[in-house]
């Protein structure tokens, strides 16, 4: 088949006689008919319903509460202080105070939240170097061109991890505090590690290579800490040094960066092991004081602190079940629509006469 | 036969302006020292070292490849690169390699043809003996001579011929061969909008990101479906004609699409739709018709010269000529006698050169029953009458005219009588019969519309004996009349029409003009298609009309059959208004045909009335040009093409038909019998004029449905990829950021959605064949353009507008403050990618689902195949070893694995498909139910009879023509009267240039 039979005989041009030259290959010819097409929109009517249903359920008992500590509290004086670049070194601290109304069962999860800060812009997305953070040798000290300007300092030292993200890194520190009934303080207790996803911290991201005689600090050096980090990445984490360099939990969490400008990142987990926690976040009151340091009226942003909890479908998100209910509305609309037309226009079949 | 002729090979090409030449003829020296050019040959593009530059540089010529290569440039700046360089410059590569494989495919093709060309071998008289030399090598001023059936590839003149009447037979072939057609792709380039730090630079990103609205593989796909269309129309059996074994050829790959939007189709009338041939079918001899009845051939065996291809079904005529009636006898003796057949007698066997096909097949029949014509001198003409042979003394030959409508000859026969022959067109042979015929008159007149009614070309035959002294005083005046200076031809008529009167009628001839097989069947189902036919052929009118009416194009039941045949500019265009006024005050409610003829169709006045032509031929179903020179149609073809924006198509066999095909859009040559020239200069070629329908109204229709759906479906998938990054640019500060992975864009159109869109737009089929035929209606949406006109065009726009509000905004307002079921991030950049990307393409997938007509296993496979590979190439392209092996090309490591595993995605995916695809389900429910067009009521019907499959298309029955009668039987130019009958032409060999260099009349006549 396909070739030209040899030979001159006389129909030795006649092309095959296959289905598929002949263009006659069995086929399904599915069309938008009533009895197809009617059913679909009261199924799928049903369908999104049912969804909707269950998703608005889920997410009616998932909690989410925000605080924006921008100038709030006592933070007025710390917000001022880092719109000036030359005080930036100076250290400042604040307190916040807020009430949780219900109880948050469960696991709770503690997020940073950043408003119009645009972590997508182009050029500062690409400005990094995976390559440097995933622990090669070579690249420790060779940032990318696409780090750039901050892939080196005045003085040509490379810059580790290089790049305007890691730059940009955000350096608040939190500690939110349980205030009971009883006058006393207790600290909420959080997990600061195991925030940030498997792959990232496994595979994503590395130190360079070290052992029992050569420290993470002798790895780093010749290379210099980033413009506005206070201090060296191989010192980010004072109680746990497995989390310094570049699989620190919270760096790898902000170089993950969010799609839009306003985002949340994970902070840190309550740990529910003891005291007042074990059933989760308790209602009541709280504190919570912050170590401000990261400037966000520069570009006229706010931040918070968001509390949650999640389900399966996630945190709370009421847009899809209202999505899906409302979804579910219009299709049933036009279901009863199209069977009004069907009926009067098209079940006799004039319409189809010529 | 050999003739002598010399080259004064006036090179064809770059002719400068007009300057005196000087040359010997066979003084090769003298001619030399001119440094004319040479006779060679060239029609190819490159040789060897140019081939590679010089191509490069046409390709880039191309405004798509510039720009592609301007993309290329633009994408190497770091500071504008919103992609990497490689989304464009793997498919570049792949379209400029396939463009410069083709290339040199063709210039090969090219360079082969032209050494055939310039080897073939010719004699050329050097030194004063005969050489074989090759064409290429023929210089300016040589003597050739040229054998019969030899090409000739130089201008030459002729000096002399070996034919006793100096005669040459000449088709005129362009040697050119093929003709490309260039197709212009418009682009249109949407600006970004930017607001951000460096416009300029921003602008430049989205200039690149926005590139995928013209994609490189939208003109690789739109080649590869036009090649497959083509194949498709190679591979078809039901245009393979067996008796010739050719199959149906797609000569050019571009035009598939065009056969979906014929509205005027030019055709060529002998040897397309009829085949050139001449039977002599009935006959009435003195009141007797023969020829009906049996279907036993005549057996012609006891005549040792009869033409074994003649066939005869009438054993009475036979017996009747056998036996000795002086009436049949002197019926087929006037058939022998009364012409101007030129006999060549080869072999033992004898050959007829006609200078028309009519007048052949009289001499043929004569011949076969008895009365063989056999040579031929200016004075004598020698018969084999019963075998006896008879040599009789022409003493004049009053020739065809348009106007006498007749011929005679007046004969002494060996026995001293002087008889008068004559055969004309019953009309003008009626008005001159002597009274005593007018009983067989009446018989013969019913005889003769019977014949009409059957389509045939019906003579009236009718003789003359002649008292001598009479005829002697006669023939002062004739010659007197022949050498007058003034108003020769008028008073030449005068004496013939004193001799010719008181005729004795004989009875009358009927020839049948062969139609090609299926040809009104073909016109009726071209015509239900909307598509207006038009004749043009070098005919006379009435034969012309006659063939119009036997093959259905002309109709009974037309409302009115226009002639329009005019010899001076005024009087057309008078009649032409007068015409127009008529059918603009009905409004072209009824069927129209139109006949023009060509006499006033020179140039001059098309220029001045070619409005008025087009006006009212527009308006005519079908429009019959006569006597119209190849340049005329031509001229034709062009007029329509310019006035109308309509495509127009020309079908022809001959090489008189070349200029014809070259100018439509479309070119279709009639293969097999002819000489190759039409085929040459064609876009498509088959066997057979009924294929023609199949052509159009299955392949065209299909090709033309394909590539619009494809178009379509294209822009609208691209639209909505792009429309996507619009819309992130609202949350990104129009910082050109992409929403999706860059892989996934280079990837997108050249892996994802390549194939099935391919298969839709190579396999899809609305309706099967036989539905397109039984429903010739389904054509007329290609006609008018509808499926991708300008309108379509913004349905798409608004669509692909709908579709990415959808693809965008619902995947942002679920993720962007949502996070996964382990609270970890869900919203960042590369999760949205994966999730923006993937509702795409399911989105997109499923409308071409929608889009689908013909779900064959291919199709099914391309698209579950091609989702299965974007989610395979996906993991794999974010999996560690990816990442770690070229880590900084696949940064989007793990992005995969922990976005689809969560369930808040799917959803997300499920609500944008279902909110992307049901609006166009319901839109499409709702136009079906309430304006279904005629595409949807085939399809309803189709479901309807699916157990019962369609009916055959019905026999034509053969329309029975009642009042219509031609009595055509003469060639259309002047005949060779003079030259028969002057000794002159020994003497002066050049005299008659028309039939030594003809331009379309006698070259069909020669072709027989």
């Amino acid at each position: 088949m396909g070739k030209k039979q040899a030979g001159t005989g006389p129909l030795s041009r006649r092309p095959d006689n296959s289905a598929f030259k002949q263009q006659r290959l069995p086929a399904w010819s599915p069309s938008l008919t009533a009895q197809t097409v009617l059913p679909t929109f009261y199924i799928l009517s049903l369908v999104c319903l049912f969804l909707g249903i269950w998703l608005f359920i889920t997410v009616e008992n998932t909690y989410e509460l925000k605080v924006d500590y921008t100038n709030a509290g006592t933070c007025e004086r710390c917000f001022d202080l880092r719109k000036h670049v030359i005080a930036s070194k100076t250290a400042c601290t604040c307190t916040v105070s807020f009430q949780v109304p219900k109880l948050f069962q469960g696991d709770v999860f503690f997020y940073y939240g950043l408003r119009n800060f645009h972590q997508n812009l182009r050029r500062y997305m690409d400005s990094r170097d995976d390559a440097q953070m995933v622990g090669r040798k070579n690249n420790l000290k060779a940032p990318s061109s696409y780090c750039a300007p901050f892939d080196f300092d005045a003085n040509k030292v490379p810059i580790a991890p290089c790049g305007a993200v890691a730059n940009s890194v955000f350096n608040d520190s939190l500690t939110v505090v349980y205030n009971p009934a009883d006058g006393s303080e207790i600290q909420v207790p959080l997990y600061r590690k195991g925030i940030a996803w498997y792959t990232d911290k496994n595979v994503k991201f590395r130190n360079p290579p070290t052992n029992d005689t050569f420290t993470l600090q002798q790895a780093f050096e010749g290379t210099t800490r980033p413009l506005y980090w206070q201090r060296p990445v191989y010192e980010l984490d004072d109680t746990n040094s497995n989390n310094n360099g570049f699989i620190n939990d919270d760096l790898i969490v902000w170089m993950r960066e969010a799609a839009f400008p306003n985002f949340k990142k994970l902070y840190g987990v309550l740990n529910r092991a003891q005291g007042p926690f074990t059933e989760g976040l308790p209602p009541g009151n709280y504190t919570l004081s912050i170590n401000y340091n990261f400037p966000v009226e520069p570009f006229r942003g706010r931040k918070e602190l968001v509390i949650s909890m999640v389900t399966w479908f996630g945190g709370q998100n009421y847009f899809l079940p209202i999505a899906y209910l409302v979804t579910s509305g219009l299709i049933l609309v036009a279901a009863v629509v199209l069977t009004m037309v069907y009926v009067k226009v098209g079940k006799n079949g004039k319409n189809m006469e010529e | 036969m050999g003739s002598l002729l010399s080259a004064c090979g006036i090179n064809v090409k770059k002719k400068k302006v007009e300057e005196e030449r000087h040359l010997r003829a066979n003084d090769r020296e003298f001619n030399l020292s001119f440094k004319y050019a040479n006779n060679a040959i060239k029609t190819s593009k490159y040789n060897v070292f140019t081939f590679l530059p010089l191509n490069l540089f046409e390709q880039f010529q191309r405004l798509a490849n510039a720009y592609f290569v301007f993309l290329l440039i633009l994408q190497l700046i770091p500071q504008i690169s919103s992609l990497s360089w490689f989304t464009t410059v793997v498919p570049l590569l792949l379209v400029l390699s396939i463009t410069l494989a083709k290339d040199l495919s063709d210039d090969i093709t090219r360079h082969k043809n032209d050494n055939h060309v310039n080897n073939r071998k010719v004699e050329v008289l050097i030194n004063g003996e005969l050489k074989s030399e090759k064409w290429m090598n023929v210089q300016v001023g040589d003597i050739v001579k040229l054998e019969n059936n030899e090409f000739v590839t130089a201008d030459l003149l002729l000096l002399s011929s070996s034919e006793p009447l100096n005669l040459i037979y000449i088709e005129t072939a362009e040697l050119d061969g093929l003709v490309s057609k260039p197709v212009n792709v418009n682009m249109n380039l949407a600006d970004g909008a930017n607001a951000s730090l460096s416009a300029f630079l921003t602008f430049w990103s989205y200039v690149i990101i926005l590139n995928t609205v013209v994609p490189i593989s939208l003109y690789v796909s739109v080649e590869i479906l036009r090649l497959g269309n083509s194949y498709f129309i190679d591979w078809d059996r039901k245009m393979y004609h067996v008796k010739s074994d050719t199959p149906a050829q797609a000569r050019t790959t571009t035009l598939n699409e065009e056969l979906g939007q014929i509205k005027y189709i030019f055709s060529d009338k002998t040897g397309t739709l009829t085949q050139n041939i001449m039977t002599f079918n009935r006959c009435s001899i003195n009141g007797k018709s023969y020829g009906k009845s049996s279907k036993k051939k005549v057996d012609f065996s006891w005549n040792p010269l009869a033409d074994p291809k003649f066939c005869f079904h009438d054993h009475k005529l036979v017996e009747v000529v056998k036996s000795g009636s002086p009436e049949v006898q002197a019926f087929f003796r006037l058939l022998a006698l009364c012409h101007t057949v030129m006999p060549e007698e080869k072999t033992e066997e004898l050959f007829y050169q006609a200078q028309s096909p009519d007048e052949g097949a009289l001499v043929t029949a004569a011949r076969n029953f008895g009365f063989v014509f056999r040579s031929r001198t200016p004075e004598t003409i020698s018969l084999v009458e019963m075998g006896v042979p008879t040599t009789y003394e022409l003493l004049a030959v009053l020739d065809f005219n348009n106007v006498r409508k007749r011929m005679s000859v007046i004969v002494r026969s060996p026995e001293g009588k002087l008889t008068l022959f004559c055969k004309g067109a019953d009309t003008i042979i009626y008005e001159r019969l002597h009274p005593s015929s007018s009983k067989l008159m009446e018989v013969t007149t019913e005889h003769l519309n019977e014949y009409a009614g059957e389509g045939l070309r019906t003579l009236a035959l009718a003789y003359k004996d002649l008292d001598e002294d009479e005829f002697e005083k006669w023939k002062e005046r004739h010659h007197e009349a022949s050498t007058s200076l003034e108003d020769r031809e008028a008073k030449l008529d005068t004496i013939y029409e004193e001799i010719e009167k008181d005729l004795l009628l004989l009875g009358a001839s009927a020839v049948e003009d062969k139609l090609q097989d299926g040809v009104p069947q073909t016109i009726e189902q071209l015509a239900k298609a909307d598509i207006k036919i038009w004749v043009l052929t070098g005919d006379k009118q009435e034969t012309a009309e006659n063939i119009g009416y036997s093959c259905n194009m002309l109709r009974e039941e037309m409302k009115e059959i226009f002639i329009v045949a005019a010899n001076t500019a005024e009087e057309k265009s008078r009649l032409l208004g007068k015409k127009s006024q008529v059918v603009e005050d009905e409004k072209v409610d009824g069927e129209y045909g139109l006949v023009i003829n060509g006499h006033s169709l020179v140039r001059e006045i098309v220029l001045l009335i070619e409005n008025r032509i087009y006006l009212t031929a527009c308006m005519c179903q079908a429009v019959i040009c006569c006597r119209v020179t190849p340049l005329q149609k031509a001229q034709v073809v062009e007029l329509v093409k310019k006035h109308k924006k309509a495509v127009t198509l020309a079908i022809g066999d001959g090489a008189n038909d070349v200029s014809m095909i070259k100018t439509a859009h479309i070119g279709v040559g009639i293969s097999g019998q002819e000489g190759m020239q039409a085929v040459l200069s064609s876009d498509f070629s088959f066997a057979q004029f009924r294929y023609l329908q199949r052509l159009l109204l299955v392949h065209g229709r299909w090709s033309y449905l394909r590539m619009c759906k494809f178009l379509r479906y294209f822009f609208y998938k691209n639209f909505t990829f792009t429309f996507v990054h619009f819309w992130y640019g609202f949350f990104c500060g129009f910082s050109a950021q992409t929403v999706y992975d860059e892989w996934f864009i280079t990837l997108y159109n050249l892996v994802y959605t390549a194939l099935p869109v391919i298969g839709l737009s190579i396999f899809d089929q609305d309706v099967n064949d036989r539905w397109s035929f039984q429903y010739p209606q389904l054509y007329a949406p290609g006609q008018l353009n509808q499926y991708f006109s300008k309108m379509a065009f913004a349905r798409i726009l608004l669509h692909s507008c709908y579709s990415s509000l959808v693809l965008f905004f619902i995947p942002w307002a679920a993720m962007c403050d949502t996070v996964r079921d382990d609270g970890k991030d869900i919203a960042d950049y590369q999760s949205f990618a994966l999730l923006a990307q993937t509702c795409l393409l399911i989105a997109v997938s499923v409308q071409m689902g929608l889009d689908t007509y013909y779900w064959t296993a291919v199709n099914q496979f391309f698209l579950w195949g091609s989702l299965s590979v974007y989610f395979a190439v996906t993991f794999t392209m974010y999996s560690n070893g990816m990442y770690l092996i070229f880590t900084s090309s696949f940064p989007f490591i793990g992005t995969a694995r922990n976005s689809l595993n969560q369930p808040n995605v799917w959803l997300t995916i499920f609500l944008t498909t279902i909110l992307c695809i049901l609006p166009v389900v319901a839109k499409r429910f709702l136009f079906i139910q309430l304006k279904p067009t005629i595409n949807d009521k085939v399809r309803h019907k189709v479901r309807q009879a699916k157990a019962v499959p369609p009916p055959l298309p019905r026999k034509f029955p053969r329309r029975r023509i009642s009042t219509r009668r031609s009595g055509y039987a003469f060639s259309h130019a002047r005949g060779y009267g003079d030259l028969v009958t002057s000794g002159r032409f020994l003497r002066i060999p050049v005299k008659s240039r028309p039939a030594l260099f003809p331009h379309t009349d006698t070259c069909e006549s020669v072709r027989s």
